[in-house]
């Protein structure tokens, strides 16, 4: 039984300790985090809501690196390869087939977005074989080298991509015959907002569902201690290759999304910088946290924003490419400053921060 | 016949930039278990800074100031960022070592401009021939100078006080601390060395690609991770043997794929460093030479 208020932490029985809101008072939060999150598209303005989704998308990308990386401890620096998996199979399956590019003309959104899901989930178990046979640093190796293969073969597949430096159109999300990206009573960017915030909450609330149960739990005994895990009857390939075929699976809606407001993307994008940037995402957010992957996710979708308004504080940055220090080298530098100094001075993340915040408030008086 | 000995001579030139990497990455994981996925932007401010002093001070005197002033920085490096991690999970010392990457590589970037610029090698295009075979000056320049280098190296871990203290806390940390070695003086020469090295191989990188430098020199630097994956993190030898045997496949491919794979465009060779080492680690989990981790309960 919960206690009307309970004492935090304090569990009086195995199902509270498991429970998703272990406290009321994280129940409330949570709520009205989500009421306030539902009406923001009506009170800000919509450049900010277009980043925003991005930050939404990212945060569902972010999460599934978070499953392999995070809980079951096996370092992946291939996450744009299943991104870009993700992305091109949603834009084959929605594009126009009388296009020039290879496209199907299935425009349902739940089709492409599961089609690229279960795409980028084939390739992450095609994958997970090998990465079972490895640990540690050869994995992350290994799976480098995945992002390079992965961009060339991107490159090679003209009548998908188009060839290198050569856009196509990404998958049009159209719901229940109302195509998101058009004007209408609500704009693009609101409606692009709710739309991802919809599916975070969906794809979120799953990988915490996955985290607190049976998989969840082998897999961070895996990251704790392979071989003790395996001792104890965890079937260390099995959940290997489930860690790596959903992590993929997320990666590859993130992918589909990821690209819906601005229209087209090129092979390019799949690089080792976005690799860079998800991981960034999960150590800036928390590792093994979902909601802090969240805030990580915002964090880095805001740094563009962030960079573009600093010119006017620090008067030598300059906005233009062609000079420097400009703004773009200026976000770049800040992948790596943040991912050394949150390694650094706070392991834990922004949820760590927030984890302090909440210490403090909580053992009031006598907080020290 | 003489095509394909012309394509292997080229290959083992390529091939020493490989080692050279190489064995940087390999002494650094022999000191801390940790891949340091900061020497591609080592090797790029390397590169960087021979093509502002080769102009001022000329080609062969600016190349070891560059070395050593790159080894100055991956001290400084060292010390700040990598020191404070020692004892924390191997992974997170790794992920450290790639934020650095991205800040080295974006600040030397922005001293690169818009062009390439120059390296001012005196090599260029010269070519030699050796019986039927063609080759380039600069292939002849960098296998020479990596194997200098990597003798001396060999002689420096055999001879020397803190070579032997390198060998000694690679094979065991504590113990070594306990015989009065510092372990900390092995991290710092580690980073110092493989700085220097990256800043060798990045010179002759920088002049196998048309004797100029641009943003992208540090993926020749990645493609030096599958050597080091081939040959097993641990071992020079392999780290040496890696380099050359990637970079001959690398070259023989790269001449031979439009005969080979036709229906393929782009080049080939940009990754085949990576299908190599994806083929060889489905047979040998830890490489060619890499010693087999041992699991125990």
């Amino acid at each position: 039984m919960r206690p009307p208020w309970g004492r935090p932490e304090l569990y009086s029985d195995y199902k509270q300790d498991m429970a998703l809101f272990d406290t009321r008072s994280k129940a409330l939060g949570t709520a009205v985090l989500l009421v306030v999150a539902a009406l923001l598209p009506l009170m800000t303005p919509d450049d900010l809501l277009a980043i925003l989704y991005t930050g939404l998308v990212l945060a569902i990308g972010a999460i599934g690196l978070n499953l392999v990386t995070g809980y079951a401890g096996q370092v992946s620096l291939g996450h744009a390869f299943f991104v870009g998996v993700g992305a091109y199979t949603a834009a084959v399956i929605s594009g126009d087939p009388d296009a020039r590019r290879l496209g199907y003309g299935i425009e349902f959104v739940p089709l492409w977005l599961l089609g690229a899901g279960a795409v980028a989930a084939v390739f992450g178990a095609i994958v997970a074989p090998l990465a079972t046979r490895l640990r540690g640093l050869y994995l992350a190796v290994v799976t480098l080298g995945l992002v390079f293969i992965g961009q060339y073969f991107f490159r090679e597949f003209r009548e998908m991509s188009g060839g290198a430096e050569q856009s196509r159109g990404a998958a049009e999300p159209v719901l229940f015959g109302m195509n998101l990206t058009d004007g209408g009573a609500f704009t693009e960017e609101q409606k692009l907002f709710w739309f991802g915030l919809v599916l975070l909450v969906i794809f979120g609330v799953l990988a915490r569902n996955i985290a607190r149960s049976r998989v969840g739990r082998a897999f961070q005994a895996i990251r704790d201690r392979d071989v003790a895990a395996g001792v104890m009857g965890v079937n260390l390939t099995r959940y290997k290759v489930i860690a790596f075929t959903i992590s993929s699976f997320y990666a590859g809606v993130c992918g589909a999304l990821l690209y819906a407001g601005i229209g087209s993307f090129t092979p390019e994008e799949f690089g080792l910088l976005m690799s860079i940037q998800f991981i960034a995402i999960v150590l800036i957010g928390g590792v093994a946290t979902i909601s802090g992957t969240i805030m990580g996710a915002m964090l880095i979708a805001m740094l563009p924003r962030i960079a573009e308004e600093l010119p006017a504080f620090v008067p030598f940055l300059s906005t233009s490419a062609s000079e420097s220090p400009n703004v773009f080298q200026f976000q770049e530098v800040m992948y790596g400053v943040l991912i050394v100094a949150f390694l650094l001075f706070e392991p834990r993340g922004l949820f760590g921060i927030w984890h302090r915040i909440r210490i403090y408030w909580k053992s009031f008086p006598f907080s020290y | 016949m003489s095509d394909l000995l012309g394509s292997i001579a080229g290959g083992l030139g390529q091939g020493s930039i490989y080692a050279l990497l190489a064995v940087g990455f390999v002494m650094i994981y022999k000191a801390m278990g940790v891949i340091s996925f900061a020497q591609p932007a080592f090797m790029m401010a390397g590169a960087l800074l021979v093509t502002y002093l080769a102009p001022e001070i000329g080609f062969f005197l600016a190349v070891p100031v560059a070395a050593i002033a790159i080894a100055g920085v991956s001290l400084v490096v060292e010390r700040v960022a990598i020191r404070p991690m020692v004892g924390k999970a191997v992974f997170v010392i790794a992920i450290i070592t790639i934020g650095i990457d991205v800040i080295v590589r974006t600040v030397a970037g922005a001293f690169i401009g818009r062009d390439p610029r120059p390296i001012g090698d005196p090599w260029g295009n010269a070519t030699v021939s050796i019986g039927s075979v063609t080759v380039y000056e600069r292939h002849i320049a960098a296998f020479i100078v990596a194997a200098v280098l990597v003798a001396a190296l060999f002689a420096f871990f055999r001879w020397t006080p803190i070579g032997l203290a390198m060998r000694a806390s690679a094979l065991d940390q504590e113990a070594a601390m306990a015989q009065g070695v510092s372990v900390g003086a092995v991290f710092a020469v580690s980073w110092g060395l493989a700085g220097a090295l990256a800043t060798v191989a990045g010179v002759f990188a920088a002049s196998n690609t048309g004797g100029t430098m641009d943003r992208n020199l540090w993926l020749v630097a990645l493609a030096a991770l599958p050597v080091i994956i081939l040959g097993g993190l641990d071992s020079f030898g392999g780290a040496v043997l890696g380099g050359l045997i990637i970079g001959v496949v690398q070259r023989v491919v790269g001449d031979y794929h439009r005969e080979w794979f036709p229906f393929l465009d782009t080049n080939l060779f940009l990754i085949t460093p990576y299908l190599v080492m994806f083929v060889v680690l489905l047979v040998r989990p830890y490489g060619l030479f890499g010693t087999k981790e041992v699991e125990r309960v």
